[in-house]
């Protein structure tokens, strides 16, 4: 039984929920966290990489080349992470239309891309020796490229359009379709007959892989998402004091900046 | 939640929802086109077209590489394990490209046999060290072993 004076579960989240979009409010936690994740990232990927380098055995067919998996795999992982948090981002900015999403998903768009980017590049140059080709359009990489051109056109649409509020609204609804294709990339080595492999670590069996193996790409993966939040969060900031330069809180926050570095 | 955001909530939604359900139907009826290849059994069933390129893949059957001494051309066997196709090939073959391994291969059908153009590796999902794979290798040749003598 609760009394009137407490608040329900639901409404203290809505509270918190409406608070957490408050951009003065978003600044000051993005200032106390981002030395966390820089440095974490930081120290997560260089004991991923030695870890990876170093200390996992070579493949019983791949030889060294495998270790390109260290690159490709979280980045891979990452770009498809990013989406969801890109595509959440514009249901948030269509649905409560709240400045801070659109700043997330308009921050995450370009990391993105660089990590399809980077998976696409690695998974080529490791497909020559490998495969035998640097390309071929089956299932997997075609869908994956496919991804690499809605973030492109995401970062494209939002900023061709020069009322703000309307490119965001854009652009949410193009992230949102495109959340079709996350399934498709996933489960495209499944569905169709493809030249990539299935999944090693993301099924529902046990991975796959040597555990010597495994552990350092999953230390690359949690430096991997790291280092987004890290970024994300400083090109939030960054696009936040921008967009609410004229507001009283960026004010005092430049006012105070000096004497906080005196002291 | 305010009535104006509940429906623009449910709006998301039903976009969502409908260009899934639209996507999925057009994926389905496109099944075939987007496999990248032709299993052995499709071949030997008359399913792969006649006269075009078209891609076949599945396992090189153990023992059927048998290498020209005098050019690059190989010729083997490759199998869905129900049923195998021969292929002939001239040209470097990829790293992974070894006997009970998963290839991809391009070319034309020429009576029974297929005459690649190219040759494709596929790799499977397990990561190994050499050690264990070895260690893999030798429990199965005691278990074949001890299969053998207790028949």
């Amino acid at each position: 039984m609760s009394s009137s004076s407490t608040l329900s579960l639901t409404d203290r989240f809505w509270r918190w929920f409406h608070g957490f979009g408050s951009p003065a409010r978003f600044d000051r936690f993005a200032q106390k966290a981002l030395p966390w994740f820089s440095w974490g990232a930081g120290i997560l990927l260089l004991a991923g990489l030695i870890g990876g380098l170093f200390y996992a055995p070579a493949d019983y067919q791949q030889g060294e080349s495998f270790r390109i998996i260290y690159v490709h795999v979280p980045a891979a992982w990452m770009s498809l992470f990013t989406y969801v948090v890109m595509a959440m981002a514009g249901a948030v900015t269509l649905i409560w239309r709240m400045k801070l999403a659109d700043a997330v998903a308009r921050a995450s768009a370009p990391l993105g891309a660089s990590f399809t980017a980077l998976a696409l590049i690695t998974g080529s140059l490791w497909g020559k020796p490998m495969w035998g080709t640097y390309w071929v359009w089956d299932g997997r990489l075609t869908s994956y490229l496919i991804l690499l051109f809605l973030y492109l056109g995401y970062i494209a649409l939002v900023n061709a359009i020069a009322d703000r509020r309307t490119g965001s609204r854009a652009g949410a609804v193009l992230a949102l379709v495109g959340v079709v294709n996350l399934p498709i990339i996933h489960f495209s080595v499944e569905w169709w007959n493809t030249l990539h492999q299935g999944a090693t670590v993301t099924k529902f069996d046990a991975p796959s892989i040597d555990t010597r193996m495994l552990i350092p790409l999953l230390i690359m993966f949690f430096g991997y998402q790291l280092y987004y939040f890290a970024v994300m969060l400083l090109r939030v900031r960054n696009e936040l004091l921008d967009t609410e330069r004229r507001t009283q809180w960026v004010a005092n926050l430049i006012m105070d900046e000096p004497a906080r570095d005196k002291s | 939640m305010r009535a104006k955001r509940k429906q623009r909530l449910y709006l998301v939604i039903l976009l969502v929802a409908g260009l899934s359900v639209a996507v999925g139907l057009t994926l389905m009826a496109l099944q075939q086109n987007i496999n990248l290849f032709f299993t052995p059994t499709q071949i030997v069933d008359g399913k792969a077209p006649q006269g075009v390129a078209f891609r076949i893949g599945g396992m090189v059957v153990d023992d059927s590489v048998k290498r020209s001494d005098q050019d690059l051309s190989v010729q083997f066997a490759i199998t869905d394990t129900a049923k195998s196709v021969p292929v002939l090939y001239t040209g470097i073959l990829p790293d992974l490209f070894r006997e009970g391994q998963g290839v991809v291969a391009l070319g034309r059908l020429d009576g029974k046999t297929f005459v690649a153009s190219e040759v494709l590796a596929k790799h499977d999902e397990n990561y190994m060290a050499p050690e264990a794979a070895e260690a893999i290798k030798q429990a199965n040749a005691q278990m074949y072993k001890a299969q053998e003598e207790s028949q």
